[in-house]
């Protein structure tokens, strides 16, 4: 893999909020950057210097495990001192918990704060009153940028390249953050998009997204290089959105059957956290073609690189 | 400055009267609070002793604006806005008669508080305040308000404000029983269970941003079962809102067929359009929500032929703490009264929208079909007049507005034309110095 040097590679902005805004080139310095990375943590030693000094805090209004430890870790790695929020987005009114916490927290002079929440734009409205970079790990349905950054670095790893494949994103697409912050990404780096859901749980105006929308997963999934599967919430599953479970595994839950009417090396992705027999079953989510765990690997390593290269930005950096 | 009542002489105005489809240069006379005569050249020798000359060539003298939908915080919310507030505000903006909405704390559905809201404006506004009454007891869509006593007492017309009654036979009683006393229903037309968790315009641009939709269809359903209501009772009706091309298409069939409705389409829907929300402007979220540029072009061609009657300003305060927030939690609703005129001048500079039929929506036609005696310039009327400076290029400070909530989509707007005096009732109640 070419490994741009260094000090070539700049953000040209000082927040992460999403896919959006970011050019082909970033893209690509971001993913080299966090292929380094890749092999820094494999290594006995994992940490570096380059965040030493700096104070990164992670704040999130909405309960996350595997997000929030990714950057955990790799603000760790980095050298920098993290500290983590957890703010129960339901106990105090939601605005004035978002507002206050971040004025509070800029007052002590964060570098980097790490927000997640559940209000599409949220993250983008407290990024406007802090002084540090505030990276965006999640906000409603908008955006998602670290997850879509590991999945093109787990892509790229395995097929060698992310142009000209084709990706198939299934499941709840309205709800999902996941799914519009990877569409950006790889149309921004020609990949072919497609979507397969039921029409409940896909957005009007989805066809102009520049994705190819299939609601049957036999003709979505013919050729694709890619299966990438969305977590179904709880909640949308009982009569709202779907009739059942039951139901939506039977059309839309990958198994072994659906998995074959994909190209014979197609790979299965999943953001995570999975439902077992939801969405997929067990044996194709611990299969020899699954990359879930990987996707969990290059998550420390993606965070890294944005976390590096934002601080290149910094004053005084 | 409540200025004392002299007789004042408009001289040399261009005189806009859409009552009398008049549009001409002239002088205005005024005297006791009314309107005494217009015609060309009055001049300084015409006029009583101790009349005041203003000059006012290269301006405008229209009537001034009766805006038929705006929400004041009394009784209730009075830190969102006042009788008081909301009137300096109108007279700043040339609107000289508010009719207030119904649905306060508590809400103005028995006669006791239609009288309270009148005294109360009486003694606190500068600019006349007619208030509506709810349509339904405590707003609940279950049981209809006494429609007799409640225009006895004062009210204009009656409505949920900005909820529907979504039960057709609580509707249907009441456009039927509203017959007998020729009361004017205004209704919301919006289906709350289709907008239901929705924050903006259904389409692509609410999917890229992550926002859950509005579909328009969710106006269109509770307008069409409306118009069938209406059918059976042949009353007067006036849809409160509208927002799409597909409204304007039920709207049209309704008039055509000959049934007494009617329509207003508010200041924010025919001068902006979703993309105006940006990156999650909560000042652009408002009910219904702004919607593609190809509705608003379609209000603005039906505001030039007659089909939409009113223009109204949807005037909604709402303070820092429901609007800093983050788009799907803030609450809708903005400010326009103050600006309603000058937005809608953006449509006249831009050759859309001549000034008469501007003039006729925010002024003649509410004034009509609330049976209000403004909206004329016809000797004998109550001077409620406005003079206007067509041309002035300015910028929009909210800070500078005079609601109590400084929540205005038209925030930093680029404006051309405001209002520089404003009189009720013969007297001066805002001048722009």
């Amino acid at each position: 893999m070419n490994v741009a040097p260094k000090p070539a590679f700049v953000l040209r902005q000082r927040h992460l909020l999403g896919i959006e805004g970011l050019s082909r080139e970033e893209i690509v310095g971001l993913l080299d950057l966090a292929g380094e990375f890749v092999d820094l943590n494999r290594r006995v030693e994992k940490k570096t210097t380059s965040l030493r000094g700096r104070t990164q805090i992670n704040l999130f209004f909405e309960a996350s495990t595997r997000t929030q430890a990714s950057f955990e870790l790799a603000g760790k790695r980095l050298g920098a001192d993290v500290m983590n929020m957890s703010v129960a987005s339901s106990s105090i009114r939601k605005g004035e918990t978002l507002m206050d916490t971040a004025i509070t927290l800029n007052a002590m002079h964060p570098d980097i704060l790490v927000v997640r929440h559940n209000a599409s734009g949220a993250v983008k409205l407290l990024a406007d009153k802090v002084d540090c970079s505030v990276v965006n790990a999640g906000d409603g349905a908008h955006e998602h940028p670290t997850q879509a950054l590991l999945d093109a670095l787990t892509i790229r790893r395995n097929k060698g390249r992310i142009e000209g494949l084709t990706v198939a994103i299934c499941g709840d697409i309205t709800h999902s953050r996941v799914a519009r912050s990877n569409f950006l990404l790889l149309n921004a780096m020609d990949a072919r998009v497609r979507v397969i859901a039921p029409s409940t749980l896909l957005p009007p105006g989805i066809e102009r997204f520049g994705v190819e929308v299939y609601r049957d997963m036999r003709e979505g999934l013919k050729d694709a290089d890619i299966v990438m599967m969305l977590r179904l919430q709880r909640e949308r599953m009982n009569g709202s959105f779907i009739p059942s479970s039951t139901e939506y595994f039977a059309y839309y839950g990958l198994d072994e059957k659906k998995l074959a009417y994909a190209k014979p090396d197609a790979l299965v992705m999943h953001p995570g956290p999975m439902n077992r027999g939801v969405e997929i079953n067990s044996t194709v989510a611990d299969g020899a073609r699954s990359l879930i765990r990987e996707q969990v690997e290059m998550g420390v390593a993606v965070r890294m690189a944005i976390l590096e290269a934002l601080s290149r930005n910094l004053p005084n950096a | 400055m409540l200025s004392e009542r002299r007789p004042i002489l408009l001289a040399n105005a261009r005189v806009v009267d859409p009552s009398r489809d008049l549009d001409l240069v002239a002088d205005v006379l005024i005297a006791d609070g009314l309107v005494r005569d217009i015609k060309r050249g009055i001049g300084a020798a015409g006029v009583p002793e101790g009349t005041e000359v203003v000059d006012c060539a290269g301006k405008v003298v229209a009537p001034g604006l009766v805006d038929m939908r705006a929400f004041i915080g009394e009784p209730g919310a009075e830190y969102r806005e006042t009788f008081a507030s909301a009137s300096q505000a109108a007279a700043a903006g040339g609107v000289t008669t508010i009719v207030c909405q119904p649905d306060t704390h508590p809400p103005i559905d028995d006669p006791a508080t239609v009288d309270f809201v009148m005294r109360r404006a009486r003694d606190t506004a500068i600019v006349k305040v007619v208030p509506m009454a709810a349509l339904t007891k405590g707003l609940k869509g279950e049981e209809m308000t006494e429609f007799g006593l409640l225009k006895a007492a004062g009210a204009v017309a009656f409505t949920d404000g900005a909820r529907s009654v979504t039960n057709a036979k609580v509707m249907r009683r009441a456009l039927t029983y509203a017959r007998d006393f020729d009361a004017l229903i205004v209704h919301h037309t919006e289906d709350p269970n289709l907008s239901s968790d929705g924050v903006m315009n259904e389409g692509e641009y609410a999917a890229r941003l992550g926002l859950l939709g509005i579909p328009k269809t969710a106006e269109t359903i509770m307008l069409e079962r409306d118009v069938r209501l209406v059918g059976l009772a042949g009353s007067r009706y006036h849809a409160a809102s509208l927002t799409c091309a597909d409204s304007l298409e039920v709207l049209k069939r309704a008039k055509d067929a000959g049934l007494r409705i009617t329509a207003s389409a508010s200041i924010n829907h025919i001068t902006l359009n979703e993309l105006d929300v940006g990156s999650y402007r909560t000042f652009c979220k408002v009910t219904p929500p702004l919607r593609p540029e190809s509705d608003r072009v379609a209000l603005v061609e039906a505001l030039c032929s007659g089909l939409v009657d009113v223009i109204m300003s949807d005037h909604d305060p709402q303070d820092v703490e429901t609007k800093r927030l983050p788009f799907a939690e803030a609450t809708p609703g903005a400010i326009g009264v103050e600006t309603m005129l000058v937005a809608g001048l953006r449509l006249v500079h831009s050759g859309d929208v001549p000034l008469p039929t501007l003039i006729r929506a925010m002024s003649t036609r509410p004034a009509e079909l609330l049976g209000l005696p403004g909206g004329t310039l016809k000797p004998g009327a109550p001077a409620d007049v406005i003079v206007v400076d067509l041309d002035t290029p300015w910028v929009l400070d909210r800070e500078d507005l005079k609601s109590k909530c400084k929540n205005s989509p038209f925030d930093e707007a680029r404006l051309q034309g405001r209002v520089v005096r404003t009189m009720v009732s013969g007297r001066t109640v805002f001048e722009f110095v």
